[in-house]
Protein backbone atom coordinates (compact mmCIF):
# COMPACT_ATOMS: atom_id res chain seq x y z
CA UNK A 1 0.00 0.00 0.00
CA UNK A 2 1.53 3.63 -1.00
CA UNK A 3 2.02 5.94 1.48
CA UNK A 4 -0.02 8.47 -0.01
CA UNK A 5 -3.12 6.24 0.81
CA UNK A 6 -2.31 5.53 3.83
CA UNK A 7 -2.08 9.59 4.35
CA UNK A 8 -5.35 10.21 3.25
CA UNK A 9 -7.19 7.48 5.72
CA UNK A 10 -5.00 9.65 8.34
CA UNK A 11 -6.74 12.58 7.38
CA UNK A 12 -10.51 11.52 6.87
CA UNK A 13 -10.06 9.53 9.78
CA UNK A 14 -8.70 12.30 11.83
CA UNK A 15 -11.59 14.75 10.24
CA UNK A 16 -14.47 12.66 10.74
CA UNK A 17 -13.40 11.17 13.90
CA UNK A 18 -14.38 14.52 15.32
CA UNK A 19 -17.45 13.83 14.10
CA UNK A 20 -17.33 9.67 16.11
CA UNK A 21 -16.64 11.70 19.36
CA UNK A 22 -19.87 13.37 18.91
CA UNK A 23 -21.63 9.77 18.04
CA UNK A 24 -19.84 8.55 20.97
CA UNK A 25 -21.15 11.14 23.19
CA UNK A 26 -24.72 10.21 22.20
CA UNK A 27 -24.48 6.94 21.51
CA UNK A 28 -22.86 5.61 24.42
CA UNK A 29 -22.57 8.00 26.89
CA UNK A 30 -25.64 9.46 26.59
CA UNK A 31 -27.31 5.70 25.48
CA UNK A 32 -29.71 7.73 22.99
CA UNK A 33 -29.39 7.01 18.91
CA UNK A 34 -28.98 10.76 17.29
CA UNK A 35 -29.78 10.44 13.72
CA UNK A 36 -29.76 14.36 13.76
CA UNK A 37 -25.88 14.01 12.60
CA UNK A 38 -27.01 13.07 9.44
CA UNK A 39 -28.49 16.82 8.95
CA UNK A 40 -26.06 18.43 11.34
CA UNK A 41 -23.15 17.56 9.20
CA UNK A 42 -23.64 18.95 6.38
CA UNK A 43 -25.10 21.69 8.22
CA UNK A 44 -21.50 22.53 9.26
CA UNK A 45 -20.29 22.27 5.82
CA UNK A 46 -23.24 24.50 4.58
CA UNK A 47 -22.61 27.08 7.13
CA UNK A 48 -19.11 27.11 6.49
CA UNK A 49 -19.14 26.93 2.78
CA UNK A 50 -21.45 29.57 3.01
CA UNK A 51 -19.02 31.90 4.97
CA UNK A 52 -15.66 31.39 3.21
CA UNK A 53 -17.69 31.66 -0.38
CA UNK A 54 -18.81 35.35 0.42
CA UNK A 55 -15.49 35.98 1.59
CA UNK A 56 -15.56 35.35 5.29
CA UNK A 57 -12.88 34.81 7.91
CA UNK A 58 -12.81 30.77 7.58
CA UNK A 59 -12.31 30.46 11.23
CA UNK A 60 -15.32 32.34 12.02
CA UNK A 61 -17.08 30.01 9.64
CA UNK A 62 -15.69 27.40 10.79
CA UNK A 63 -17.15 28.86 14.82
CA UNK A 64 -20.21 29.33 13.50
CA UNK A 65 -20.99 26.02 11.86
CA UNK A 66 -20.78 24.64 15.50
CA UNK A 67 -22.83 26.86 16.72
CA UNK A 68 -25.85 26.04 13.93
CA UNK A 69 -24.99 22.19 14.24
CA UNK A 70 -25.22 22.30 18.85
CA UNK A 71 -28.78 24.36 17.77
CA UNK A 72 -30.01 21.24 15.67
CA UNK A 73 -28.75 19.52 18.61
CA UNK A 74 -31.18 21.59 21.05
CA UNK A 75 -33.78 21.49 18.94
CA UNK A 76 -33.68 17.61 18.89
CA UNK A 77 -33.47 17.79 22.49
CA UNK A 78 -36.41 19.92 22.71
CA UNK A 79 -38.35 17.74 20.59
CA UNK A 80 -37.87 14.84 23.02
CA UNK A 81 -37.87 15.82 26.52
CA UNK A 82 -40.58 18.64 26.39
CA UNK A 83 -42.62 17.44 23.72
CA UNK A 84 -42.20 13.64 24.78
CA UNK A 85 -41.61 12.66 21.17
CA UNK A 86 -39.17 9.44 21.02
CA UNK A 87 -35.80 9.85 20.95
CA UNK A 88 -35.74 8.23 17.13
CA UNK A 89 -38.29 10.12 15.93
CA UNK A 90 -36.82 13.65 17.08
CA UNK A 91 -33.22 12.81 15.25
CA UNK A 92 -35.60 12.32 12.22
CA UNK A 93 -37.35 15.15 12.22
CA UNK A 94 -35.00 17.18 12.93
CA UNK A 95 -32.61 15.61 10.19
CA UNK A 96 -35.25 16.19 7.36
CA UNK A 97 -35.99 19.75 8.46
CA UNK A 98 -32.25 20.34 8.02
CA UNK A 99 -32.29 19.38 4.64
CA UNK A 100 -34.50 22.14 3.82
CA UNK A 101 -32.46 24.67 6.34
CA UNK A 102 -29.12 23.74 4.25
CA UNK A 103 -30.53 24.41 0.78
CA UNK A 104 -31.93 27.92 2.21
CA UNK A 105 -28.42 28.55 3.40
CA UNK A 106 -26.13 27.58 0.76
CA UNK A 107 -28.85 29.16 -1.72
CA UNK A 108 -28.20 25.96 -4.18
CA UNK A 109 -27.04 22.06 -4.22
CA UNK A 110 -23.35 22.69 -3.63
CA UNK A 111 -20.48 25.12 -3.49
CA UNK A 112 -17.64 24.76 -4.40
CA UNK A 113 -14.53 26.13 -2.06
CA UNK A 114 -11.62 26.38 -4.65
CA UNK A 115 -9.57 29.36 -5.05
CA UNK A 116 -11.15 30.46 -1.37
CA UNK A 117 -9.22 31.50 1.59
CA UNK A 118 -10.11 28.21 3.87
CA UNK A 119 -8.55 27.57 7.39
CA UNK A 120 -6.12 24.78 5.91
CA UNK A 121 -4.67 27.62 3.32
CA UNK A 122 -4.35 29.90 6.50
CA UNK A 123 -2.62 27.08 8.04
CA UNK A 124 -0.54 26.21 5.16
CA UNK A 125 0.86 30.11 4.92
CA UNK A 126 2.39 29.74 8.91
CA UNK A 127 4.03 26.49 7.53
CA UNK A 128 5.12 27.33 3.92
CA UNK A 129 7.87 24.75 4.13
CA UNK A 130 5.38 22.11 5.10
CA UNK A 131 3.80 19.47 2.28
CA UNK A 132 -0.10 19.43 2.79
CA UNK A 133 0.23 15.74 2.58
CA UNK A 134 1.95 16.05 5.62
CA UNK A 135 0.43 19.02 7.50
CA UNK A 136 -3.62 18.40 6.48
CA UNK A 137 -3.14 15.01 8.59
CA UNK A 138 -1.26 16.95 11.35
CA UNK A 139 -3.50 19.55 11.34
CA UNK A 140 -6.55 17.29 12.24
CA UNK A 141 -4.40 15.12 14.40
CA UNK A 142 -3.56 18.36 16.52
CA UNK A 143 -7.69 19.33 16.61
CA UNK A 144 -8.84 15.82 17.30
CA UNK A 145 -6.38 15.38 20.22
CA UNK A 146 -7.33 18.48 21.65
CA UNK A 147 -11.08 17.93 21.55
CA UNK A 148 -10.73 14.56 23.12
CA UNK A 149 -8.91 16.03 26.31
CA UNK A 150 -11.76 18.52 26.67
CA UNK A 151 -14.12 15.71 26.38
CA UNK A 152 -12.18 14.08 28.53
CA UNK A 153 -12.54 16.56 31.30
CA UNK A 154 -15.58 17.61 30.29
CA UNK A 155 -17.04 13.92 31.47
CA UNK A 156 -15.11 13.87 34.44
CA UNK A 157 -16.25 17.20 35.68
CA UNK A 158 -20.24 17.30 37.95
CA UNK A 159 -22.05 18.17 35.21
CA UNK A 160 -19.81 15.47 32.77
CA UNK A 161 -20.55 12.53 35.45
CA UNK A 162 -24.54 13.32 35.98
CA UNK A 163 -24.54 12.94 32.02
CA UNK A 164 -22.72 9.85 32.07
CA UNK A 165 -25.69 8.67 34.80
CA UNK A 166 -28.00 10.02 32.69
CA UNK A 167 -27.34 7.23 30.41
CA UNK A 168 -26.63 4.84 32.87
CA UNK A 169 -29.57 4.68 35.15
CA UNK A 170 -31.78 7.70 34.56
CA UNK A 171 -34.67 6.89 36.92
CA UNK A 172 -31.30 7.08 39.72
CA UNK A 173 -29.63 10.09 38.76
CA UNK A 174 -33.17 12.19 38.44
CA UNK A 175 -33.43 11.10 42.42
CA UNK A 176 -29.79 12.43 42.87
CA UNK A 177 -31.02 15.84 41.87
CA UNK A 178 -30.61 15.85 38.10
CA UNK A 179 -33.03 17.28 35.52
CA UNK A 180 -31.74 14.64 32.99
CA UNK A 181 -33.71 17.08 30.56
CA UNK A 182 -30.64 19.34 30.87
CA UNK A 183 -28.24 16.73 30.59
CA UNK A 184 -29.55 15.36 27.82
CA UNK A 185 -29.85 18.55 25.58
CA UNK A 186 -26.21 19.56 26.91
CA UNK A 187 -24.97 15.79 25.95
CA UNK A 188 -27.04 16.75 22.64
CA UNK A 189 -25.94 20.00 22.15
CA UNK A 190 -22.13 19.20 22.75
CA UNK A 191 -22.06 16.12 20.20
CA UNK A 192 -23.65 17.85 17.49
CA UNK A 193 -21.19 20.93 17.64
CA UNK A 194 -18.72 18.11 17.06
CA UNK A 195 -20.34 16.66 14.31
CA UNK A 196 -20.85 20.25 12.65
CA UNK A 197 -17.00 20.95 13.52
CA UNK A 198 -16.40 18.11 11.35
CA UNK A 199 -18.46 18.79 8.45
CA UNK A 200 -17.04 22.16 8.24
CA UNK A 201 -13.49 20.81 8.60
CA UNK A 202 -14.22 18.42 5.80
CA UNK A 203 -15.73 20.67 3.34
CA UNK A 204 -12.57 22.72 3.66
CA UNK A 205 -10.51 19.61 3.17
CA UNK A 206 -12.24 18.55 0.14
CA UNK A 207 -12.84 21.89 -1.22
CA UNK A 208 -17.04 21.51 -1.70
CA UNK A 209 -20.29 21.32 0.30
CA UNK A 210 -23.19 19.37 -0.90
CA UNK A 211 -26.27 19.35 0.37
CA UNK A 212 -26.22 15.54 0.02
CA UNK A 213 -22.94 15.22 2.22
CA UNK A 214 -24.86 14.34 5.37
CA UNK A 215 -25.81 10.52 3.66
CA UNK A 216 -24.85 7.79 5.59
CA UNK A 217 -23.12 9.93 8.58
CA UNK A 218 -25.02 7.80 11.57
CA UNK A 219 -23.81 4.70 9.99
CA UNK A 220 -20.26 5.05 9.23
CA UNK A 221 -20.24 7.12 12.97
CA UNK A 222 -21.54 3.71 14.36
CA UNK A 223 -19.22 1.57 12.59
CA UNK A 224 -16.40 3.64 13.96
CA UNK A 225 -17.30 3.72 17.81
CA UNK A 226 -18.72 0.09 17.52
CA UNK A 227 -15.32 -0.95 15.75
CA UNK A 228 -12.66 0.96 17.78
CA UNK A 229 -15.03 -0.01 21.15
CA UNK A 230 -14.45 -4.03 20.03
CA UNK A 231 -10.41 -2.91 19.54
CA UNK A 232 -9.57 -1.37 23.09
CA UNK A 233 -12.01 -2.60 25.56
CA UNK A 234 -10.92 -0.68 28.58
CA UNK A 235 -14.24 0.96 30.10
CA UNK A 236 -12.14 4.22 31.13
CA UNK A 237 -13.68 7.51 29.38
CA UNK A 238 -10.17 8.12 28.82
CA UNK A 239 -9.26 5.09 26.96
CA UNK A 240 -12.55 4.82 25.03
CA UNK A 241 -12.14 8.18 23.38
CA UNK A 242 -8.62 7.18 22.55
CA UNK A 243 -10.53 3.73 20.94
CA UNK A 244 -13.19 5.51 18.72
CA UNK A 245 -10.91 7.80 16.95
CA UNK A 246 -8.86 4.99 16.52
CA UNK A 247 -12.06 2.77 15.23
CA UNK A 248 -12.43 6.03 12.93
CA UNK A 249 -8.74 5.10 11.49
CA UNK A 250 -9.25 1.79 10.57
CA UNK A 251 -12.79 2.38 9.26
CA UNK A 252 -11.00 4.98 6.86
CA UNK A 253 -8.87 2.96 5.96
CA UNK A 254 -11.01 -0.28 4.85
CA UNK A 255 -13.24 2.50 2.90
CA UNK A 256 -10.21 3.66 1.39
CA UNK A 257 -8.52 -0.08 0.62
CA UNK A 258 -12.04 -0.45 -0.49
CA UNK A 259 -12.30 2.30 -2.90
CA UNK A 260 -8.79 1.86 -4.59
CA UNK A 261 -9.05 -1.74 -4.58
CA UNK A 262 -12.32 -2.70 -4.69
CA UNK A 263 -12.82 -2.42 -8.75
CA UNK A 264 -10.86 -5.27 -9.43
CA UNK A 265 -13.54 -7.17 -7.55
CA UNK A 266 -16.39 -5.68 -8.93
CA UNK A 267 -17.30 -3.13 -6.49
CA UNK A 268 -18.23 0.83 -7.46
CA UNK A 269 -17.95 3.78 -5.26
CA UNK A 270 -21.81 3.17 -4.77
CA UNK A 271 -21.40 0.59 -2.87
CA UNK A 272 -19.57 2.25 -0.28
CA UNK A 273 -22.80 2.70 2.10
CA UNK A 274 -23.27 -0.92 1.59
CA UNK A 275 -19.76 -2.15 2.38
CA UNK A 276 -20.38 0.13 5.59
CA UNK A 277 -23.55 -1.36 6.90
CA UNK A 278 -22.17 -4.87 6.36
CA UNK A 279 -19.48 -3.50 8.78
CA UNK A 280 -21.82 -2.77 11.40
CA UNK A 281 -23.89 -5.88 10.57
CA UNK A 282 -20.70 -7.48 11.52
CA UNK A 283 -19.31 -5.78 14.10
CA UNK A 284 -22.38 -5.99 16.15
CA UNK A 285 -23.32 -9.58 15.96
CA UNK A 286 -19.52 -10.90 16.27
CA UNK A 287 -20.32 -11.22 20.25
CA UNK A 288 -23.40 -12.82 20.11
CA UNK A 289 -21.95 -14.93 16.91
CA UNK A 290 -19.62 -16.23 19.27
CA UNK A 291 -21.59 -16.81 22.08
CA UNK A 292 -23.62 -19.10 20.13
CA UNK A 293 -20.57 -20.77 19.15
CA UNK A 294 -19.15 -21.27 22.47
CA UNK A 295 -19.97 -24.82 23.40
CA UNK A 296 -19.55 -24.91 27.26
CA UNK A 297 -21.90 -21.53 28.00
CA UNK A 298 -24.24 -22.89 25.33
CA UNK A 299 -25.10 -25.99 27.34
CA UNK A 300 -24.68 -23.66 30.64
CA UNK A 301 -21.42 -25.93 31.46
CA UNK A 302 -19.79 -24.15 34.59
CA UNK A 303 -22.35 -22.57 34.91
CA UNK A 304 -20.76 -18.97 35.90
CA UNK A 305 -23.73 -17.17 36.95
CA UNK A 306 -23.97 -19.69 39.70
CA UNK A 307 -20.26 -19.07 40.32
CA UNK A 308 -19.71 -15.28 41.32
CA UNK A 309 -22.23 -14.62 43.95
CA UNK A 310 -19.32 -13.76 46.72
CA UNK A 311 -19.25 -10.38 44.92
CA UNK A 312 -15.96 -11.77 43.34
CA UNK A 313 -15.65 -10.51 39.77
CA UNK A 314 -18.41 -10.78 37.02
CA UNK B 1 -41.19 18.60 60.44
CA UNK B 2 -42.75 16.75 57.30
CA UNK B 3 -46.58 17.40 57.30
CA UNK B 4 -48.71 15.23 54.87
CA UNK B 5 -52.08 17.19 54.84
CA UNK B 6 -55.42 15.44 52.72
CA UNK B 7 -53.08 13.56 50.05
CA UNK B 8 -55.06 12.28 47.06
CA UNK B 9 -53.56 10.71 44.28
CA UNK B 10 -55.22 8.94 41.35
CA UNK B 11 -53.62 6.05 38.75
CA UNK B 12 -55.16 6.32 35.43
CA UNK B 13 -57.44 9.33 36.14
CA UNK B 14 -60.74 9.54 33.85
CA UNK B 15 -60.50 6.36 32.38
CA UNK B 16 -62.47 3.49 33.07
CA UNK B 17 -58.76 2.01 34.76
CA UNK B 18 -59.31 4.68 37.31
CA UNK B 19 -57.45 3.44 40.26
CA UNK B 20 -57.36 5.69 43.62
CA UNK B 21 -54.21 4.62 45.36
CA UNK B 22 -54.33 7.65 47.88
CA UNK B 23 -57.27 9.14 49.60
CA UNK B 24 -57.12 12.23 51.78
CA UNK B 25 -54.39 10.99 53.68
CA UNK B 26 -53.13 12.63 56.64
CA UNK B 27 -49.69 12.72 58.33
CA UNK B 28 -47.27 14.54 60.83
CA UNK B 29 -44.26 13.40 61.55
CA UNK B 30 -41.45 15.02 63.85
CA UNK B 31 -38.00 15.80 63.57
CA UNK B 32 -36.15 12.67 64.54
CA UNK B 33 -38.84 10.40 63.88
CA UNK B 34 -38.40 6.80 62.53
CA UNK B 35 -41.87 5.79 61.58
CA UNK B 36 -42.21 2.15 59.83
CA UNK B 37 -45.52 1.68 57.48
CA UNK B 38 -46.82 -1.65 56.71
CA UNK B 39 -49.85 -2.37 54.75
CA UNK B 40 -50.83 -5.10 52.16
CA UNK B 41 -49.99 -4.86 48.45
CA UNK B 42 -52.49 -1.97 46.81
CA UNK B 43 -52.74 -0.05 50.38
CA UNK B 44 -50.85 3.12 48.73
CA UNK B 45 -47.18 2.94 50.55
CA UNK B 46 -44.92 2.98 47.64
CA UNK B 47 -47.21 5.60 46.35
CA UNK B 48 -47.05 7.39 49.43
CA UNK B 49 -42.89 7.37 49.24
CA UNK B 50 -43.05 8.67 45.48
CA UNK B 51 -45.17 11.27 45.85
CA UNK B 52 -42.75 12.34 49.01
CA UNK B 53 -40.26 12.55 46.94
CA UNK B 54 -41.41 13.63 44.07
CA UNK B 55 -41.86 10.91 41.39
CA UNK B 56 -45.59 10.78 40.92
CA UNK B 57 -47.61 14.45 41.20
CA UNK B 58 -50.84 14.69 43.47
CA UNK B 59 -53.50 15.25 42.26
CA UNK B 60 -55.11 17.30 45.93
CA UNK B 61 -53.18 17.68 49.23
CA UNK B 62 -49.94 19.21 49.89
CA UNK B 63 -46.44 18.36 51.22
CA UNK B 64 -44.49 20.67 53.74
CA UNK B 65 -41.07 19.86 54.75
CA UNK B 66 -39.39 22.40 57.34
CA UNK B 67 -42.41 24.57 56.99
CA UNK B 68 -41.46 24.85 53.47
CA UNK B 69 -44.05 23.60 50.36
CA UNK B 70 -42.44 20.69 48.49
CA UNK B 71 -45.37 19.06 47.08
CA UNK B 72 -45.33 21.97 43.50
CA UNK B 73 -41.33 20.73 43.46
CA UNK B 74 -40.28 18.61 40.35
CA UNK B 75 -38.73 15.67 41.56
CA UNK B 76 -34.63 16.75 40.95
CA UNK B 77 -35.67 20.27 43.30
CA UNK B 78 -36.58 17.64 46.00
CA UNK B 79 -33.46 15.93 46.06
CA UNK B 80 -31.55 17.81 47.86
CA UNK B 81 -33.31 16.86 51.20
CA UNK B 82 -34.31 13.49 50.37
CA UNK B 83 -32.10 10.04 50.21
CA UNK B 84 -33.82 6.89 49.04
CA UNK B 85 -33.55 3.63 48.98
CA UNK B 86 -35.51 1.18 46.51
CA UNK B 87 -36.15 -2.46 46.78
CA UNK B 88 -34.60 -3.22 43.80
CA UNK B 89 -30.81 -3.30 44.53
CA UNK B 90 -29.97 -2.52 41.04
CA UNK B 91 -32.24 1.07 41.20
CA UNK B 92 -30.27 3.08 43.20
CA UNK B 93 -26.64 3.25 41.36
CA UNK B 94 -25.67 3.53 37.70
CA UNK B 95 -23.77 0.11 37.18
CA UNK B 96 -21.12 1.43 34.52
CA UNK B 97 -19.71 4.19 36.44
CA UNK B 98 -17.12 3.58 38.99
CA UNK B 99 -17.94 3.22 42.94
CA UNK B 100 -15.98 6.91 43.53
CA UNK B 101 -18.36 8.09 40.88
CA UNK B 102 -21.53 6.95 42.05
CA UNK B 103 -20.27 8.61 45.44
CA UNK B 104 -19.66 11.45 44.23
CA UNK B 105 -22.84 11.78 42.48
CA UNK B 106 -24.72 11.48 45.26
CA UNK B 107 -23.03 14.06 47.63
CA UNK B 108 -24.07 17.29 45.85
CA UNK B 109 -27.02 17.54 44.89
CA UNK B 110 -27.92 20.78 43.55
CA UNK B 111 -25.65 23.99 41.02
CA UNK B 112 -23.17 20.90 39.78
CA UNK B 113 -20.70 23.10 37.67
CA UNK B 114 -17.53 22.21 35.89
CA UNK B 115 -15.17 21.34 39.00
CA UNK B 116 -13.96 17.76 38.44
CA UNK B 117 -16.65 15.53 40.03
CA UNK B 118 -13.56 13.70 42.12
CA UNK B 119 -10.40 15.00 43.54
CA UNK B 120 -8.03 13.92 46.01
CA UNK B 121 -10.11 15.10 49.75
CA UNK B 122 -12.94 13.37 48.21
CA UNK B 123 -11.61 10.18 47.74
CA UNK B 124 -10.34 10.14 51.03
CA UNK B 125 -13.60 11.26 52.52
CA UNK B 126 -15.24 8.35 50.29
CA UNK B 127 -12.92 5.87 51.70
CA UNK B 128 -13.51 6.39 55.26
CA UNK B 129 -17.26 6.43 54.73
CA UNK B 130 -17.04 3.20 52.60
CA UNK B 131 -14.69 1.31 55.43
CA UNK B 132 -17.63 1.94 58.18
CA UNK B 133 -19.52 -0.24 55.86
CA UNK B 134 -16.98 -3.25 56.61
CA UNK B 135 -17.14 -4.18 53.09
CA UNK B 136 -14.22 -3.93 51.73
CA UNK B 137 -15.09 -1.63 49.14
CA UNK B 138 -12.81 1.26 50.07
CA UNK B 139 -10.12 -0.62 48.62
CA UNK B 140 -11.82 -1.13 45.09
CA UNK B 141 -12.90 2.58 44.55
CA UNK B 142 -12.24 2.93 40.89
CA UNK B 143 -14.25 -0.47 40.49
CA UNK B 144 -17.52 -0.41 38.54
CA UNK B 145 -20.55 -0.68 40.61
CA UNK B 146 -22.07 -3.23 38.54
CA UNK B 147 -19.92 -6.00 39.15
CA UNK B 148 -20.47 -5.78 42.84
CA UNK B 149 -23.39 -7.83 44.59
CA UNK B 150 -27.29 -7.24 45.31
CA UNK B 151 -25.94 -6.74 49.22
CA UNK B 152 -23.10 -4.80 48.16
CA UNK B 153 -25.05 -2.50 45.91
CA UNK B 154 -27.76 -1.85 48.29
CA UNK B 155 -25.40 -0.86 51.31
CA UNK B 156 -23.95 1.46 48.55
CA UNK B 157 -27.06 3.28 48.04
CA UNK B 158 -27.67 3.35 51.65
CA UNK B 159 -24.33 5.12 52.07
CA UNK B 160 -25.72 7.51 49.00
CA UNK B 161 -29.01 7.45 50.76
CA UNK B 162 -27.18 9.14 53.75
CA UNK B 163 -23.94 10.76 53.22
CA UNK B 164 -25.20 13.85 52.13
CA UNK B 165 -27.24 14.35 55.13
CA UNK B 166 -30.90 14.73 54.00
CA UNK B 167 -33.84 15.77 55.73
CA UNK B 168 -35.65 13.15 55.10
CA UNK B 169 -34.89 9.02 54.47
CA UNK B 170 -37.34 7.05 52.59
CA UNK B 171 -37.33 3.54 52.39
CA UNK B 172 -39.32 1.34 50.44
CA UNK B 173 -38.99 -2.43 51.15
CA UNK B 174 -35.13 -1.90 51.03
CA UNK B 175 -33.85 -5.56 52.35
CA UNK B 176 -36.46 -7.31 50.88
CA UNK B 177 -34.99 -8.20 48.05
CA UNK B 178 -31.92 -9.85 49.39
CA UNK B 179 -30.88 -12.86 50.90
CA UNK B 180 -31.10 -13.25 55.34
CA UNK B 181 -27.88 -12.56 55.37
CA UNK B 182 -27.51 -9.40 53.59
CA UNK B 183 -31.23 -8.74 54.65
CA UNK B 184 -30.21 -8.49 58.44
CA UNK B 185 -26.89 -6.52 57.56
CA UNK B 186 -28.73 -3.93 55.70
CA UNK B 187 -31.26 -3.52 58.04
CA UNK B 188 -28.47 -3.13 60.92
CA UNK B 189 -26.89 -0.35 59.04
CA UNK B 190 -29.59 1.45 58.63
CA UNK B 191 -30.25 1.74 61.96
CA UNK B 192 -26.97 2.76 62.60
CA UNK B 193 -26.70 5.81 60.03
CA UNK B 194 -30.31 6.46 61.50
CA UNK B 195 -28.52 6.95 65.23
CA UNK B 196 -26.12 8.50 63.30
CA UNK B 197 -27.86 11.72 62.92
CA UNK B 198 -29.05 11.88 66.43
CA UNK B 199 -33.01 12.33 65.92
CA UNK B 200 -31.75 14.69 63.08
CA UNK B 201 -33.41 12.88 60.22
CA UNK B 202 -37.36 12.01 59.06
CA UNK B 203 -36.97 7.76 58.15
CA UNK B 204 -39.93 6.30 56.64
CA UNK B 205 -39.38 2.90 55.92
CA UNK B 206 -42.10 0.15 54.00
CA UNK B 207 -41.82 -3.02 54.96
CA UNK B 208 -43.81 -5.88 54.57
CA UNK B 209 -42.50 -7.82 57.62
CA UNK B 210 -44.93 -7.11 60.92
CA UNK B 211 -41.72 -8.10 62.92
CA UNK B 212 -39.43 -5.72 61.55
CA UNK B 213 -42.35 -3.16 61.36
CA UNK B 214 -42.56 -3.10 65.33
CA UNK B 215 -39.03 -3.73 65.81
CA UNK B 216 -37.33 -0.81 63.83
CA UNK B 217 -37.72 2.54 64.41
CA UNK B 218 -40.43 4.46 66.88
CA UNK B 219 -43.72 4.44 65.29
CA UNK B 220 -45.79 2.10 62.89
CA UNK B 221 -48.44 3.31 60.72
CA UNK B 222 -50.61 0.91 58.68
CA UNK B 223 -52.53 1.50 55.35
CA UNK B 224 -55.03 0.00 53.62
CA UNK B 225 -56.98 1.28 50.15
CA UNK B 226 -54.55 4.60 50.43
CA UNK B 227 -55.48 5.33 54.39
CA UNK B 228 -54.04 5.90 57.32
CA UNK B 229 -55.96 3.39 59.70
CA UNK B 230 -53.99 2.66 62.03
CA UNK B 231 -50.63 4.87 63.85
CA UNK B 232 -49.06 3.62 67.00
CA UNK B 233 -46.07 4.51 69.23
CA UNK B 234 -43.93 5.32 72.26
CA UNK B 235 -45.53 2.35 75.23
CA UNK B 236 -48.45 1.50 73.54
CA UNK B 237 -46.31 -0.19 70.67
CA UNK B 238 -43.88 -1.69 72.99
CA UNK B 239 -46.93 -3.61 74.41
CA UNK B 240 -48.71 -4.76 70.69
CA UNK B 241 -47.78 -8.35 69.44
CA UNK B 242 -47.43 -9.10 65.99
CA UNK B 243 -50.81 -10.63 66.35
CA UNK B 244 -52.59 -7.88 67.58
CA UNK B 245 -51.32 -5.66 64.73
CA UNK B 246 -52.93 -8.68 62.43
CA UNK B 247 -56.02 -8.17 64.25
CA UNK B 248 -56.34 -5.01 64.30
CA UNK B 249 -55.51 -5.21 60.00
CA UNK B 250 -58.39 -7.32 59.80
CA UNK B 251 -60.82 -4.75 62.09
CA UNK B 252 -59.60 -1.32 61.08
CA UNK B 253 -58.67 -2.55 57.36
CA UNK B 254 -63.07 -3.64 57.46
CA UNK B 255 -62.17 -7.30 55.97
CA UNK B 256 -64.91 -9.03 56.33
CA UNK B 257 -63.03 -12.09 54.83
CA UNK B 258 -60.37 -11.74 57.46
CA UNK B 259 -58.43 -11.45 54.76
CA UNK B 260 -54.15 -11.15 55.54
CA UNK B 261 -51.61 -11.66 52.91
CA UNK B 262 -48.98 -14.62 53.71
CA UNK B 263 -46.17 -12.25 53.13
CA UNK B 264 -47.70 -9.66 56.15
CA UNK B 265 -47.56 -12.56 58.65
CA UNK B 266 -44.07 -13.82 57.67
CA UNK B 267 -41.49 -13.82 60.60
Amino acid sequence: MSISLFLHALEQGFVFGIMVLGVFITYKILDFPDLTVEGSFPLGAAVAAKVIASGGDPLWGTFLSMIAASLAGLFTGLLHTKLKLTNLLSGILTMTLLYSVNLRIMGKPNIPLLGKITLLGKIKDYFPNLSMDYLIPFFFLFIVVILKFIIDYFLSTEIGLTIIATGDNEQMIKSLGVNTDFTKIIGLCLSNALVGLSGALFAQYSGFADVNMGLGTVVSGLACVIIGISIIKIPTIFWRTIAVLLGSLVYRLIMIIALRYGYSLGFKPGDLKLISVLLVIIALSVPFIKRKLNFAERYNLGRKDLQNNDGKEV
Amino acid sequence: MLIIKKLTKYFAKNSPHETLALENFNLRIGKGDFITIIGSNGAGKSTLLNLIAGTFQQDKGEIRLSGEMISNLPEYRRARWIGRVFQNPLLGTAPYMTIEENLSLSLKREKRGLRLGINKNLRNFFREKLSELNLGLEDNISKKVGLLSGGQRQAMTMLMATMFKPKVLLLDEHTAALDPESSKKILKLTQNLVIERQGDLITLMVTHNMKQALEVGDRTVMMDRGRNIFDIQGEERKKISVDDLVKQFSILGNRKDNYIEDRMVLI
